[in-house]
């Protein structure tokens, strides 16, 4: 039988928020395919330092959390949830607009 | 992927911030033409998928890691303006994980998610024109545009380098470079595109926004552009 909607998305939010919990901890740390051509080509030190550093979850850790994995998984978590809320707030305004956009003309005057 | 602040100076920054400015309102135009109420959920959750597996840095060769982009896997999923937005999102919430410059953002969305978007929906449609209406040659199409979308914003940063980069480095040196680790890292990218693009199709085939002719409708019908298109 196939999955009703919410239970899909449930199902959905629970696997993207398990990667982030259970697997981002044991992802490689090594610098991506971006950071390593700018240290080889020599320009990585032109890199400054972000205007957030000293946000709370600065570098995917929660401020306070020494344990390094734990505190990535947290973040992670943190940040899938944030995600999905803004993500439905701004597709929630566009559905909207449609919705409101949508009605017969003269109905609304 | 992620440009820091400073590896583009900023007058190329401010330029490509107003050009993404204007691709993102495009696609909030767009996706506003067709999105409902009830697809709003899919369209978050596509976010905060990506959100989490760009977190997965998988090795790619001795010292060097890649992630996915996600603006292939976002188009095909809920179409190309609304992946869009899904990557820039997930490009905002990074701001707050100091990933991804500031003055850097506009550069990240062109780059990530407007030029991923494009350029693996455009191929992805060219691809499922010429192959079977399968599921799995979607998921393969999906997984070929999404692999190849990787290597074009690898170009497009070179691109930028050109334009703007702060480096000293010479152009060619840097999108050679750029073009060969990111064809390795778009490897990575298409497989793990193909199997979530499968995996969506094999539960509910109706969400997938490019699964049109693979999908047999069973309640409303298809509701995306991409479907009605195809009917």
């Amino acid at each position: 039988m196939r999955p009703g909607t919410k239970l899909f998305i449930g199902a959905g939010l629970m696997l993207a928020l398990a990667l982030a919990l259970f697997v981002s901890p044991f992802a490689s740390s090594s610098p991506d395919g971006l950071n390593k051509v700018a240290i080889e080509k020599g320009f990585d030190d032109t890199a400054e330092d972000h205007a957030l550093d000293g946000s709370p979850l600065a570098g995917y850790a929660v401020r306070g959390i020494t344990d390094e994995r734990i505190s990535k998984a947290l973040s992670g978590l943190i940040g899938v949830l944030m995600t999905f809320g803004v993500g439905l707030l701004i597709f929630g305004v566009v559905a909207r607009r449609r919705e409101k956009e949508g009605q017969p003309l003269g109905e609304s005057t | 992927m992620h440009i820091p602040d400073g590896f583009i100076n900023a007058g190329t920054s401010l330029g490509a911030g107003a050009a993404s400015a204007a691709g993102i309102g495009v696609a909030l135009r767009r996706t506003g033409d067709w999105l409902e109420d009830r697809q709003v959920p899919m369209a978050g959750l596509v976010a905060a998928f990506i959100f989490a597996v760009q977190m997965l840095n998988f090795p790619v060769a001795l010292g060097t890691s890649g992630h996915l982009l996600g603006g292939a896997l976002a188009a095909v999923l809920v179409g190309p303006w609304a992946g869009m937005i899904c990557v820039s999102v997930v490009l905002l919430v990074q701001a707050l994980f100091a990933d991804g410059g500031l003055t850097a953002l506009g550069l990240n969305v062109l780059n990530m998610g407007i030029v991923t978007s494009l350029v693996g929906y455009g191929t992805f449609v060219a691809l499922r024109k010429v192959l079977p209406a399968s599921k799995p040659a979607v998921s393969a199409a999906a997984g070929v545009a999404a692999a190849l979308s990787v290597v074009i914003s690898s170009v497009a940063f070179a691109a930028e380098y050109a334009i703007g980069g702060t480096g000293t480095a010479p152009v060619g040196a840097v999108a050679a470079a750029m073009v060969g680790v990111h064809a390795i890292i778009g490897i990575g990218e298409g497989l793990i595109t193909a199997a979530t693009v499968g995996m969506v199709l094999s539960v509910r085939p109706d969400l997938v926004y490019g699964g049109w002719g693979v999908a047999a409708p069973l309640d409303a019908g298809p509701a995306t552009p991409a479907a009605q298109e195809a009917k």
